[in-house]
């Protein structure tokens, strides 16, 4: 009997197919499998043989949003930044999507740098995602050369071992901390829908360290960052970060030095992060695809958590809502400001 | 270090909207109250101009406190600035604590143009919390430290 993933492959590479076959979109963005264990590439296939190479397993990490305007651009005609936009409806993309990443194109959608209309959602439901690193470090640096894929189990080969783990052990801390597994926006369902998840806490990483003094809090930040090298990776698997310069290429006035000291690092984390407010899914990528392994999700969940709690508002839930930064209420909280009521200094 | 002597004195970087607070610390001024002269005054033309990046920059080059003003909510200028200003300032302040900043190192305000004698209030609440803190340390660049471990590799 084939694996739930088996099943969901074999019906993306038939959604794909027939989507590119009839014309209805122009490319499909999805997965096609690495050149390692446990890992996959992004793919973006535009002919209907080529629909083969897709892939679904438990190892897809990255969130596809991220290659959604670039592609989308791709397919459109050639034309000159000044030239007219061609008559007649731009050619479609049909890009697969779990809860997380339906979410992002929600918000690139709400940001208008994806137009409702070309995007083909095919929606998966994610049975939540499993972290390579968390199972590298099961095995202590003995070398992994085959996984293979159960639905609740993972069996991990080696040269002189083999040995079967239970799957939702090393899945991703925030697919774990997940509550909105079944994509938002779904144009083809493939698979089976998956309920929300009832998690009684879904902040509970960040509820620990808030937990901690100011200075125990201070002291997780600069020892956490102190790893970084500044390679962007977290920038650059974001789908937020679309901006054409980012605010740590900026030269004149240069907000953030380029350079490897802590406060330069830890500045460009709590930017970066604080870019990401209100609009933040906890895809995890960013953490996912650092090279070292910093848990700079924290920065964005605390965030989350906030919005939540202040304006009671998750990232891509609603497409036709503002942001919750682009918009207010009269009556927002405001007990952080120094000359307010309840902030306990000269109220009025 | 110097700043580090008794009669050690902050630095304070204010941000102050053109058209309320800013008219604010003039009326303060004209009106003689006295406030404490630790406030450096950043002419910005409203409090939904000020962002993060602004204050984080601040706070690198070495300010030991900031100060954000701007109009009460309901008087902003552009109609709605202090509003969008004010959720961004609760997340930032909200954030900077979360990762260990002082709460009192980075502040904000609502000052009308009416209010000098609460503009002199602020300033002189913000400067008493910053230096009872002391000297910032937590995300100030020390370029002399950096020269250091030039030198040393």
């Amino acid at each position: 009997m084939p694996t739930i993933n088996e099943t969901v492959s074999e019906e993306i590479r038939a959604q794909a197919r027939k989507l590119l076959e009839d014309g209805t979109v122009a490319a499909v963005i999805g997965y096609g499998s690495g050149s390692l264990p446990m890992t996959v590439k992004p793919l973006v296939v535009r002919s209907p043989e080529d629909c083969r190479k897709l892939i679904w397993n438990t190892f897809c990490v990255l969130n596809l949003a991220n290659y959604l305007p670039a592609t989308l651009k791709s397919v459109e005609p050639p034309r000159g930044p000044r030239d007219p936009k061609p008559e007649g409806p731009l050619p479609k993309v049909a890009i697969c999507a779990t809860g997380c990443w339906s979410r992002s194109i929600v918000v690139q959608i709400q940001e208008h740098q994806v137009a409702r209309d070309r995007v083909v959602v095919l929606g998966v439901g994610s049975r939540g995602m499993v972290s390579r690193r968390k199972v590298e470090a099961l095995f202590g640096g003995r070398e992994i050369l085959a996984v293979e894929e159960g639905d609740h189990d993972l069996i991990i080969q080696g040269a002189d071992f083999s040995e079967t783990i239970n799957r939702w052990d090393v899945v991703r801390d925030n697919c774990q901390t997940c509550t909105h597994p079944d994509p938002v926006l779904v144009d083809v369902r493939i698979g089976e829908p998956v309920s929300e998840r009832k998690n009684p806490n879904p902040f509970i990483q960040v509820d620990a360290l808030e937990q901690k003094s100011g200075d125990g809090r201070w002291a997780w930040f600069t020892e956490e960052f102190a790893t970084c090298i500044r390679c962007y990776a977290c920038r650059n698997a974001c789908p937020l970060c679309y901006c054409p310069t980012c605010f740590v290429d900026d030269a004149k006035p240069q907000w953030v030095g380029k350079s490897l000291d802590a406060v330069d690092t830890g500045l460009f984390h709590i930017l970066r992060a604080y870019h990401c407010a209100g609009r933040c899914t906890d895809c995890g990528t960013c953490e996912t695809v650092c090279p070292k392994g910093i848990n700079m999700r924290m920065l964005t969940k605390k965030l989350n958590k906030d919005v939540l709690n202040l304006y009671g508002i998750e990232a891509g839930m609603q497409p036709d809502a503002p942001l919750p930064l682009t918009t207010y209420a009269m009556d927002d909280p405001q007990q952080f400001m120094a000359n307010e009521p309840g902030s306990g200094k000269e109220g009025k | 270090m110097t700043e580090q002597s008794t009669n050690w004195e902050p630095k304070i970087i204010a941000f102050l909207c053109n058209w309320c607070s800013y008219a604010g610390a003039d009326l303060a001024g004209v009106s003689r109250f006295q406030y404490p002269s630790n406030i450096r005054i950043v002419r910005v033309p409203c409090s939904g101009r000020v962002s993060e990046n602004m204050i984080m920059s601040a706070l690198k080059s070495g300010a030991d406190g900031i100060l954000v003003s701007g109009c009460h909510p309901g008087d902003c200028h552009y109609i709605s600035g202090n509003y969008f200003a004010r959720r961004r300032f609760a997340l930032l302040s909200n954030l900077l604590d979360f990762i260990g900043i002082e709460p009192g190192r980075v502040n904000f305000s609502w000052v009308s143009a009416s209010e000098g004698e609460q503009f002199a209030e602020v300033v002189q609440s913000v400067t008493e919390k910053v230096k009872a803190l002391g000297p910032a340390s937590r995300l100030v660049k020390k370029i002399d430290a950096l020269e250091t471990a030039l030198q040393v590799a």
